[in-house]
């Protein structure tokens, strides 16, 4: 339990540190500068092993005699997963992409103790002509502004203090200070947010309507089971920033009235968990979760539950049944959560990147929060970028951005020299745009029309070698296997679904199927049960109202013109290409290449699996598909 | 490589964890998922025995075990290989060929998806998004993340775990 004067002193310590990390090259001489070394935590980076590089940094600090001017600090993602691992040096903010252990020692030798940055190593968009740019002029994080993800990054996620530094817990501070729990429901509406979850629902009025009933008991739920293909955001924020979460947690705690709250989070986010364990543990520590919190009688504390593998859970009475230790099947709506709840008592249900925008609106205002973004979408939003395009990692933008802004400006474009040709949000939930879409302005309602969603944030971009009829596919089979089964028109209909598409993609539809597909899509999404069901075929009906042309491909002239759907691809050998080399035989696990060496080798088209193995292997570019 | 899962412990260390875990949940509601965790986690998968040991404890019937056991993927009623070999499905991996890794992966192994090999080694899996999506397409092998693979790199991967196992090597 820490004081109010000791909390002072702790903010001030740390904010020493916060502060080095933020200055501008110019304003310090590079040799003798304190430096900070930030190096990415994210699950990307650490994937690529950024756990032995602050090993290798701790050692080469000490042989070097470095400890006391240089901190190494393990953050939560920067973004730019694409680049990965990724350190950042400040106080020049020298941004190094994909470093490896083995260039630590330079670093640490060239760098941190000459003062000489390693060229080599540097992100070559953060370079120009008159040398290093600062990070915010880099394209990538120019159109951004962060919000939820404000301290993702530059502070050290398991270092209270660092979170205290960054205003952290002074919102909770102040609403059981100086607010009525009305005053706090008030400010939440006015500001505009809605839910980042998908559903899009204006969050002050969710809790406008659970602080109304009289109960013994009321619970907040921290909604953390991400469940998108393809979508990180909440996992970020957890892993970069959970105090963030957890404060906001207790805020609506006492806007509504509860004092227990519950975060349900996806098992397979093993260091988010991890982050969260040492969080709750912290603020109960230092007094900020608990009992009678900053000496204002209110209590709130939290407990984490682990999700165990199921979609559905994703929506909130389904992960309501869950906590409870049952199949997570969803509940007929009404009664709404916040009348009956998780054990029947009335509950809050917000999503992550929610709830890390609450400790802002509370402390710079609700106006400040509604000056940002479009009409009716308020505010900021995280969006994980991925697919085929250049900077594949998680941004966050003010509503109302392009998606030409988000996917060329911030994004680069599409690798490779190949052209654009969709982007999906929503997840399985939400459709594919086109390029006549990419001018469009990025909120709940603009999206919607178009026959997408905002969903949650997952973003896939895809090029000309992605086949649409596939992706439809794809996500069927992922809702298909998600499917709850509790109400028919999910469970049988999704199935069906899949296989008029699985029959398309095989090459034996009929131009008849693409209305059945249609006809079955409305109706599954009138009458399931709950969200899973009501937009699992988004991704089919979009496909069909701006590709249309290639499920008339796949069924009229058999032809898949992206070449993924393999029943209708054939391989060859160009003859004048071939070199006799024999690798495509040796790699062929069909024995399906046969021929003399120094000559042209031939495919056997009835043996040929379609594997592509060959395509792969071929080093002069002597096997086409088609 | 160090782990948190409990499978170099023996018979008598595994269920006295579970006790105590049992022993930790059983006045917490909702414990049997966060009960059905910790027995995962010590044997790889939910044997009988315990469950009849989970049920008796926290006094919920074997069918609502069944029940739950069988609607979360997370949970498997069957022993799994030592290593398991998830390929990550999600939208990014799988426009970047993760379905040519697992078919890969399932012609080498000869198992289909969800199934192990007869020499319990391996146990190959397609899994939900694993949110590294800057690597893909992603595979895990145990605890081991390797991204950014294409087909032909399988065999490889396979060669590199399929030895001797060895004290600590298992995943």
């Amino acid at each position: 339990m820490k004081t109010a004067e000791q909390l002072q002193q702790i903010r001030k310590t740390a904010f020493e540190r916060l502060a080095a990390r933020a200055a501008r090259p110019d304003d310090f001489g590079l040799k003798e500068a304190r430096r900070s070394v930030m190096v990415c935590g994210g699950t990307g980076c650490t994937s690529g092993d950024s756990k032995s590089i602050v090993d290798a940094l701790d050692r080469a600090l000490a042989e070097n005699g470095l400890q006391e001017r240089v901190e190494v600090v393990r953050t939560g993602c920067f973004g730019l997963c694409e680049l990965g691992p990724v350190i950042i040096v400040y106080p020049e903010g020298v941004f190094y992409n994909h470093v490896k252990t083995a260039d630590v020692p330079e670093i640490v030798e060239s760098h941190l103790k000459n003062g000489k940055v390693v060229t080599r190593l540097i992100y070559k968009e953060s370079l120009d002509e008159k040398g290093l740019k600062p990070l915010n002029q880099v394209d990538f994080f120019r159109k951004q502004q962060r919000v939820a993800l404000r301290n993702c990054g530059l502070i050290d996620p398991t270092d209270i203090d660092e979170y205290l530094a960054a205003d952290g817990y002074k919102a909770l501070e102040k609403v059981v200070n100086s607010m009525t729990p009305h005053e706090v429901v008030e400010t939440v509406k006015k500001s505009g947010l809605r839910g980042r979850g998908g559903g899009g629902f204006p969050t002050g009025l969710k809790w406008e309507l659970t602080a109304k009933p009289q109960a013994d008991q009321k619970y907040v739920i921290c909604n953390a089971d991400e469940g998108d293909p393809g979508a990180f955001m909440d996992r970020s924020v957890l892993e970069g920033d959970p105090h963030s979460v957890l404060e906001a947690m207790a805020v609506c705690g006492y806007a509504v009235g509860a004092t227990q709250g519950y975060i349900y989070v996806r098992a397979e986010y093993p260091i988010a968990v991890e982050r969260l364990y040492t969080a709750i543990v912290k603020a109960r520590d230092y007094g900020l979760l608990g009992k009678n919190l900053f000496g204002s009688g209110f209590d709130f504390d939290v407990e984490v539950r682990l999700g165990a593998g199921a979609f559905v859970c994703g929506e909130e009475t389904a992960l309501m049944n869950s906590i409870e230790g049952k199949r997570g099947m969803p509940r007929p709506k009404p009664p709404f959560p916040a009348n009956e709840g998780l054990w029947g008592k009335p509950t809050v249900i917000n999503n992550v990147e929610t709830l890390a925008n609450i400790p802002p609106i509370i402390l710079n205002g609700a106006e400040w929060y509604a000056s940002i973004g479009t009409e009716r979408s308020k505010g900021t939003k995280v969006f994980a970028l991925g697919g085929k395009v250049v900077n594949t990692g998680l941004v966050e933008v003010p509503m109302g951005t392009t998606l030409r802004e988000v996917i060329f400006e911030i994004g680069g474009g599409i690798p490779n020299g190949k052209k654009f040709k969709a982007v999906q949000t929503g997840g399985p939930s939400g459709g594919c745009l086109t390029e006549e879409h990419l001018d469009q302005p990025i909120d709940y309602d603009t999206l919607t029309a178009l026959g997408s969603m905002m969903g949650s944030g997952g973003m896939i971009v895809m090029d000309e070698s992605n086949c649409m009829v596939d992706v439809a596919r794809f996500y069927l089979d992922f809702t298909r296997d998600e499917s709850c089964g509790k109400c028919t028109p999910c469970r049988v209909g999704t199935k069906r679904l899949l296989e008029i598409l699985e029959k398309i993609t095989e090459g034996k539809g009929t131009m008849e199927d693409l209305d059945e597909l249609e006809r079955l899509s409305i109706q599954i999404k009138n009458t399931s049960l709950c969200g899973l069901g009501q937009t699992a075929p988004n991704p089919v009906l979009s496909t069909l109202r701006y590709f249309r042309d290639e499920y008339v491909a796949h069924v009229r002239d058999k032809t898949c013109t992206a070449g993924v759907c393999r029943s209708m691809l054939t391989f060859s050998i160009i003859e004048d290409l071939c070199r006799g080399c024999s690798l495509c035989a040796r790699r062929c696990p069909a024995n399906a290449i046969s021929g003399q060496l120094k000559q042209p080798y031939t495919i056997d088209q009835n043996a040929c699996i379609k594997c592509g193995l060959c395509l792969e292997s071929c080093k002069f570019n002597a096997i086409v598909k088609a | 490589m160090s782990h948190a899962c409990g499978c170099h412990r023996t018979d008598g260390q595994k269920l006295h964890h579970i006790k105590e875990a049992i022993e930790r949940f059983k006045h917490m509601r909702g414990a049997l998922i966060p009960v059905l965790h910790e027995v995962q986690d010590t044997y790889g998968y939910l044997p009988e025995d315990v469950l009849h040991l989970v049920s008796e404890e926290l006094d919920v019937p074997m069918t609502d075990i069944y029940g739950v056991a069988s609607f979360y993927s997370f949970f498997s009623l069957e022993p799994k290989g030592e290593h398991i070999i998830r390929v990550c499905m999600g939208t990014a991996c799988y426009i970047k060929g993760a379905q040519s890794l697992l078919d890969r992966l399932s012609t080498e192994l000869q198992v289909k998806t969800g199934e192990t090999t007869a020499d319990g080694k391996f146990t190959l899996e397609a899994t939900r998004c694993l949110g590294a999506c800057g690597l893909a397409p992603v595979l895990t092998v145990g605890e081991d993340v390797h991204g950014r693979l294409m087909q032909g790199d399988i065999p490889k991967l396979i060669k590199t775990y399929a030895g001797p196992a060895k004290e600590g090597d298992r995943a």
